[in-house]
């Protein structure tokens, strides 16, 4: 049944991200170019996820279980440190190198496009190479 | 600045946001935890027994997402430009910064801020202004 629900989950957040228009590289450089011809749509994207999501945290905080009975896992950690400030920086690059971010690329490579599958796997060995050289992150309990 | 009212795709990006937030909830609410896509796969990299099932369930809807859609209604826009060299490189470091920093545009983006973390807010304008630098670096000064 949890499978099912998590399955549902992925679906639900794929369809979001096509719709959105996430899943267009293209759309996103042409987001994040604000000095050319610049395309507002992504900060609807933000906008719309957060309007539901702030209820959503807002009804979690209130509780120490799930509603499938499991602990609520929220992030241990609000501090903010070097690994936040260099790990974003890092991401921020390589998001504006070619307009992909996990989320789309993975969907991307579900519609079948190789660029898609050529960044997830390059993402996945960015993430194998940090896992080498990792200590535990704060909040490592919740999966962010 | 000129904005591209031809690309401009206010509702369906809007919808496609409420979508996310709908996914963020049901996930938070019904499984306990955040719905962070980095976080998820970076589990996948370093596998613990009895930690794999949940995170494969969730790839999964990911994956057939398109299939789904494509039942229904065309196929959404794909316009990609870079080259090999920069498709690579990209991928090693959105994997590597997403796991540093514990987050990518789903758990500090949209999580994150929607829990009204500091730390979140930290991490998005992070990489929202690095994406923006990156972006102008690429298109504007060496193009």
């Amino acid at each position: 049944m949890n499978r099912l629900m998590e399955f549902i989950a992925g679906l639900l957040f794929g369809i979001g991200l096509l719709l959105s228009g996430l899943t267009d590289p293209g759309k996103v450089t042409a987001f994040l170019d604000v000095a050319g011809a610049w395309d507002p749509s992504l900060a609807l994207v933000m906008a719309g996820a957060i309007a539901v999501g702030f209820f959503a945290f807002a009804a979690a905080r209130r509780r120490t279980t799930s509603y499938l009975g499991g602990a609520m896992q929220l992030p241990a950690s609000d501090d903010i440190d070097s690994r936040v400030l260099i790990g974003s920086l890092v991401f921020g690059v390589g998001w504006g190198l070619v307009g992909f971010c996990p989320g789309p690329a993975v969907v991307a490579t579900g519609a079948g496009h190789w660029q898609a599958l050529v960044f997830t796997l390059a993402m996945l060995g960015g993430m194998a190479v940090h896992e080498l050289g990792a200590r535990p992150a704060p909040g490592e309990l919740v999966q962010e | 600045m000129t904005i591209d009212w031809n690309h401009f795709t206010p509702w369906s990006s809007l919808a496609g946001g409420l979508l996310l937030g709908l996914a963020t909830a049901l996930f938070l609410l019904l499984n306990g935890r955040v719905l962070g896509i980095s976080g998820i796969l970076g589990g996948l990299v370093r596998p613990r027994a009895g930690d794999i099932g949940w995170r494969l369930a969730f790839v999964a809807g990911l994956l057939v997402a398109p299939t789904l859609w494509h039942l229904f209604a065309q196929p959404t826009p794909f316009r990609f430009e870079a080259g090999w060299a920069v498709l690579v490189s990209a991928g090693l470091l959105v994997g590597w910064g997403t796991r540093h920093a514990s987050g990518c545009t789903s758990g500090h983006g949209v999580c994150g801020l929607s829990r009204l973390s500091p730390r979140s807010l930290v991490a998005t304008l992070t990489f929202m202004l690095t994406g923006f630098a990156t972006v102008f670096l690429v298109r504007h000064v060496f193009a």
